[in-house]
């Protein structure tokens, strides 16, 4: 949208009038809502793709990076990180990219779309999410094989191995030395708490920070921290001019997200420190 | 202007006034035409053709194709053995609640998938009011192919219904008194002459109520879960494979595309004829 961010470089109303009117008048069509709204407040757009576990966690930090940094709208794109890096790869606007998967962020790091080296700034922690009280008694992995000591048959779910919380829970099962006996791999971290807060599941492998942002329709069982079951949280920046007021907006926000006020919020909701 | 450009290159448009239509219709058709066809070309431009076999002959890939036609062929047969009392009944009978049970049953065409879904869930899920009893009875519906099944009917039967009530209507009843009148009871007339004669409406129901059930994504993904060979259908499969294996989940879908182009050739030809 060449006349869009023509009108965010702008930087007097004047010369804004004079774009919208030039623009107007060569029928380029501008919508009424994106073009004069934006020249009034003269803001910055930064949109930020953020993997799906984020969003409960980057929607507190971006009201609260909007109140901070009055002149930028944070736009949150939230979605699977591998969904989203194959948006970014394919030319999908984004100036910040937060993945839940370093293996996600490579893809976009070797489109060379990066505008810099990803920076760890969470990690998460693979948990066993199962019903109020827990009523099957599961206290781990253990519980989940295929081959049980007790033989309690339990209908488990878990995200395919393909998407990011299927690779940990994959890599957490094998380290643990059991076969998982799943009934269905579901698509993404929801779909798992959605089987399991229904009932038609009774364990589901997800995030700690899933359980947590669920509330008590769900209890957690948490599984010890080691490399298997965590996964590290990277953000990149997509754009870097440095006349560019997004380009400065998507800094501004890494190093918000990375510094104090960022890690109080990621730490409240369970995430781990990188 | 737009008549004159289209009736410049000669021959190559043949369409003239004396068909009646107006010739700047032709202008929003082909618009429309390459709006519904541009996308699949550009599918079939992203495809990697020279691993095309390999691609869809993979064991995963078969299996998800193999449960696809299993599972449509099933839903298929039990739109027709459901669909084809439901239409007669709607098409003949003439009470005032008609109106509504034909409300009632085409919900599901207008109805977003992922809606049926939960529907479904609820109803036949563990906790469901004919989940709980199947249960009790030891039949467990949630993640097993047959709940599969179940929701291919319930989006694919309204459809045949929909279409084969269509054709009884244009028909019309006259056939039907002559051979009540010579003395044909109910049953042998609905075999004998109803039926037969809207046989070509009746093969593009069933056409239809295929490729419906074979295109399901949404209830299924929903109600069903996701496991290959059990419950991930081709659909599934490719909405998988195109997080990690993007030109796995291309040639799956071109041969969805091909299977969908061969279906609509069939579907439509008798009910172009009539």
């Amino acid at each position: 949208m060449p006349p869009t961010s023509a009108l965010f470089e702008a930087t007097s109303r004047r010369a804004i009038g004079t774009a919208v009117a030039a623009a107007v008048a060569l029928g380029t069509g501008l919508s009424g809502c994106s073009g004069p709204a934006a020249a009034e407040s003269r803001g910055v757009l930064l949109t930020v793709s953020a993997a799906a576990s984020l969003g409960t966690a980057f929607t507190d930090l971006a009201a609260e990076f909007e109140r901070t940094h009055p002149r930028v709208d944070v736009a949150l794109n939230v979605g699977g990180s591998s969904e989203l890096a194959a948006q970014i790869v394919e030319g999908a606007p984004a100036d910040v990219f937060a993945a839940a998967s370093d293996a996600t962020m490579t893809t976009v790091v070797d489109a060379g779309l990066a505008a810099s080296e990803p920076r760890t700034f969470a990690r998460n922690t693979l948990a066993i999410a199962v019903a109020p009280g827990n009523p099957h008694g599961v206290d781990g992995l253990a519980d989940l094989s295929d081959h049980s000591p007790d033989d309690r048959s339990l209908t488990v779910v878990a995200c395919a191995p393909a998407v990011p919380c299927g690779a940990v829970a994959t890599t957490a099962a094998s380290a643990a030395g059991i076969s998982l006996a799943l009934a269905s791999e579901e698509l993404s971290v929801t779909d798992v708490l959605a089987k399991v807060i229904s009932g038609e599941a009774d364990a589901g492998l997800v995030y700690r920070t899933d359980i947590a942002a669920a509330g008590d329709v769900v209890d957690g069982v948490w599984l010890p921290q080691s490399d298997a079951t965590t996964t590290a949280y990277p953000i990149v920046a997509l754009t870097a001019e440095a006349d560019d007021p997004a380009s400065r907006a998507a800094a501004q926000w890494i190093d918000f997200v990375t510094g104090p006020t960022g890690q109080a919020t990621l730490h409240r909701l369970e995430f781990g420190a990188p | 202007m737009s008549s004159r450009l289209l009736e410049r290159p000669p021959g190559r448009v043949a369409v003239d006034g004396r068909t009646g239509i107006p010739i700047w219709l032709l202008l929003p058709a082909v618009a429309g035409v390459l709006l519904l066809t541009v996308p699949l070309a550009a599918l079939a431009w992203r495809a990697d053709w020279a691993n095309f076999l390999p691609l869809v002959t993979s064991d995963s890939a078969l299996a998800a194709l193999r449960l696809s036609l299993v599972t449509a062929g099933v839903s298929t047969l039990l739109c027709v053995a459901a669909g084809i009392p439901l239409a007669v009944v709607l098409a003949r009978s003439t009470g005032r609640g008609m109106r509504i049970v034909r409300a009632l049953v085409l919900i599901p065409l207008v109805l977003p998938p992922v809606v049926s879904g939960l529907a479904l869930l609820y109803a036949f899920g563990r906790r469901g009011p004919l989940g709980e009893h199947l249960g009790t009875l030891g039949i467990q519906v949630a993640f097993s192919t047959a709940a599969v099944v179940l929701a291919q009917v319930f989006v694919s039967l309204p459809f045949f219904v929909l279409t084969l009530e269509g054709a009884l209507r244009t028909h019309g009843i006259r056939f039907d008194r002559v051979a009540a009148t010579l003395g044909a009871s109910p049953t042998v007339i609905l075999a004998r002459v109803t039926l037969p004669l809207v046989l070509p409406g009746l093969v593009t129901a069933t056409v239809l109520a295929f490729a419906r059930a074979l295109g399901e994504f949404g209830a299924t993904l929903t109600f069903a879960g996701n496991l290959s060979g059990v419950t991930r259908t081709l659909p599934l499969e490719i909405y998988l494979q195109r997080e990690s294996d993007a030109p796995a989940a291309v040639a799956l879908s071109l041969v969805l595309v091909a299977a969908a182009l061969c279906l609509a050739l069939t579907a439509y030809r008798p009910a172009a004829r009539s």
